[in-house]
């Protein structure tokens, strides 16, 4: 099956409520964006802004007593109303590598049997081949004694190891869809180029659509078609990857972009958003990022700006045109 | 065998030209696994306000020497030194483990594992004040709320499990529970490795300012190179167990010598950059002197 406008997998006005304390916070409102077969998409934004809950969201592995509003829909399909044996099918095409792999990978399991699981019970593969595609794939994720670290358990494995395992395993059900939150985090830049090239080729080569949560906006700008700012639950920002990257248009994609540190040049004092990061539900009434924007006006506070379509994308901010091609100079000081 | 077999660049944390009273000292630091050999033959120093940085490859073996500086693991063989204090094997006593843990305190890379998950983060950094620096309930508490602010984290994140909180709320809480220690050497393990970068700079800013007023010094681990120029003065580029390069880090990065640290630096993700697997290197660096050494 298959959405009729190309796209595998659509996201329209998501809002997602956490109880805490006995009381509904959000976590998560007005979240929008689509991704075809082929296509990546690169989510970065605040610690604590809402990336991982999207993706739990869109894997159905939201914490219990949640609720969600707003539409998810994957071919087509409403993802959110799925049961029984329709969400497995779904869950055996759309994978997900999570952001802390030791907390989710079963600590008195071997490697193995973790990594052979679903192959073996969701696709009926017999074990010995299983086996071997798992060190297949290890292998081509950088790990060459793909042997014998089926037999280890996690915590003799690395970091690094760990996210490969986990890298690895997501791929080896062969998704659709694969949901990756900071896969790449605990691998030196050479290992995550390697992991990187796989993942474009099961792009081009098998239509594997991507949602890539990450920090690096070079990374993102590198491999995603385009590329979604989060901002306090919503998203403030997306554009194509290079656009974002080098005309960033809402003050707070400038200010991320102006805040990396660089690698081939000294940097005093790096150049922070001022102020202390926003939940979704403690954000200011009018525009989230209002109370910490160097370009805010009086009316920026009455009514939460919409996403509007510009060009290559969507921003929210009322001045954006107004304050295009500036926003960079100011971003950056020292 | 190790590091003697490639051409090292020399530089302040050259364990033979190094000055100055060296506030950690490691010697010959191995590490057997079974058969797998994780460290080997592992020397370095860090001055007293110093700032050391390993990169390499993962799996190389960053993790196991941190873990045996703090004293979770025994070294295979060599010698660790803090403060004139050897800390090579396990510690006799509480009073003997708390002097080493006001000494060193580690920021885990998994931040999940290392907190405890019935614990609020106000309760673990209040724990450690309680043992470490002392003081009334309310002082502390008001020490809690501070350093919480310090990393970014309001009251009500600090009272969270950490279940509730996202990746990057857990990593501040860890860091925040080791600065209340006031260690004199903060070993930061991909400590800022899920912050997005504008959190980032405000934590690698606070770190400078840190080591600025209290003198503090830093092992950092990162595989971000840019976050390893920003923080420390020196580096040890690691693979397979043995380093293959050191010196100050903006030479090192500027002007990498190993084949190995020239490949590193050259998988940077930078505008324009493609990820390619590194068997499709048609001008891959000669990383035979690195085999070499892991083989020999
Ligand atoms: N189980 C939970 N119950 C209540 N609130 C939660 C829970 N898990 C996460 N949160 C809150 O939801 C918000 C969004 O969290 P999420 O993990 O999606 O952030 P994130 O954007 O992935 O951040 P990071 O970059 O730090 O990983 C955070 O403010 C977090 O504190
Ligand atoms: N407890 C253990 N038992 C067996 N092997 C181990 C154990 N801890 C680590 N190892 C092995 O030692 C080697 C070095 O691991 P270490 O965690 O030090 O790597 P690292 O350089 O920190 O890597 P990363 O960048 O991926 O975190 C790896 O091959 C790992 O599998
Ligand atoms: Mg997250
Ligand atoms: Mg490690």
């Amino acid at each position: 099956m298959s959405a009729a406008d190309g796209r595998l997998l659509d996201v329209a006005s998501l809002a997602v409520q956490l109880p805490v304390g006995g009381e509904l916070r959000t976590v998560l409102h007005d979240v929008s964006f689509h991704i075809g077969p082929g296509e990546a998409l690169g989510l970065v934004g605040e610690s604590g802004s809402g990336k991982s809950m999207t993706a739990r969201a869109i894997a159905r592995l939201l914490p219990a007593g949640a609720v969600t509003t707003g539409t998810i829909s994957y071919a087509g399909g409403d993802v959110t109303a799925l049961k029984g044996a329709a969400l497995r099918s779904y869950r055996a095409e759309v994978a997900m590598v999570f952001q802390d792999p030791r907390a989710h990978i079963n600590p008195v399991r071997r490697i193995g049997d973790f990594m052979t699981e679903a192959l073996r019970t969701n696709h009926g593969v017999s074990k010995a081949d299983a086996v071997a595609r798992a060190i297949g794939l290890l292998a081509e994720v950088g790990i060459a004694d793909g042997q014998r670290r089926l037999e280890q358990h996690p915590h003799e494995l690395s970091g690094g190891l760990l996210q490969r395992v986990m890298i690895a395993s997501a791929l080896l059900t062969e998704p659709r869809l694969l949901l990756a939150d900071e896969p790449t985090t605990a691998l030196d830049v050479t290992t995550q180029a390697d992991v990187m090239a796989i993942l474009d080729d099961l792009r081009r080569e098998r239509g594997m659509a991507l949602l890539f949560i990450t920090h690096d906006l070079e990374l993102a700008s590198a491999v995603c078609d385009r590329t979604a700012v989060m901002y306090a639950g919503q998203l403030v920002e997306q554009r194509t990857s290079s656009q974002l990257h080098d005309d960033p248009l809402h003050p707070y994609t400038a200010g991320l972009v102006g805040a990396r540190p660089r690698i081939d040049g000294d940097v005093t004092r790096l150049a922070a958003i001022p102020g202390r990061p926003r939940s979704a539900y403690e954000a200011p009434a009018g525009c989230a990022f209002a109370d910490r924007c160097e370009h805010v006006e009086d009316a920026c506070g009455e009514a939460r700006p919409p996403l509007e379509p510009i060009e290559d994308g969507f921003v929210r901010c009322r001045r954006a045109t107004e304050l295009r091609g500036m926003l960079r100079a100011g971003g950056r000081h020292g | 065998m190790g590091e003697s077999a490639v051409p090292l660049a020399s530089g302040p944390s050259d364990p033979s030209g190094s000055t100055g009273e060296a506030l950690l000292s490691v010697r010959g630091l191995t590490k057997h696994f079974g058969t797998n050999v994780a460290v080997d033959d592992v020397s370095f120093d860090i001055a007293r306000g110093g700032s050391l940085a390993i990169v390499g490859e993962s799996g190389s073996g960053k993790t196991t020497i941190a873990k045996m500086v703090v004293g979770l693991l025994a070294p295979t063989s060599g010698t660790i030194t803090t403060c004139g204090h050897d800390r090579s094997t396990p510690a006799r006593g509480a009073a003997e483990r708390r002097r080493r843990g006001a000494e060193v305190q580690i920021v885990f890379q998994d931040p999940y594992s290392s907190l405890d998950p019935r614990q609020s983060g106000a309760s673990a950094i209040d724990e450690v004040l309680a043992l470490h620096r002392g003081g009334s309930s309310a002082d502390r508490a008001l020490r809690v709320a501070e350093l919480g602010d310090l990393v970014g984290l309001d009251d009500r994140q600090l009272r969270a499990l950490p279940k509730a909180l996202s990746g990057g709320q857990r990593q501040r809480v860890a860091i925040a529970r080791a600065l209340a220690a006031e260690p004199q050497l903060l070993i930061l393990d991909e400590s800022v490795a899920a912050l997005d970068v504008s959190i980032q700079a405000q934590v690698l800013n606070l770190l400078a300012d840190v080591r600025a007023d209290t003198g503090v010094s830093y092992l950092l681990i990162s595989h971000d190179l840019a976050v390893v120029r920003q923080i420390t003065d020196d580096v040890i580029v690691m693979h397979r167990g043995v380093v293959v390069e050191r010196g100050a880090t903006r030479d090192v990065l500027d002007h990498p010598q190993a084949a190995y640290t020239r490949l590193l630096r050259a998988s940077v993700p930078t505008p324009g950059w493609r990820p390619r697997r590194r068997s499709e290197w048609t001008d891959a660096p000669d990383l035979s002197d690195v085999s070499d050494v892991s083989a020999g």
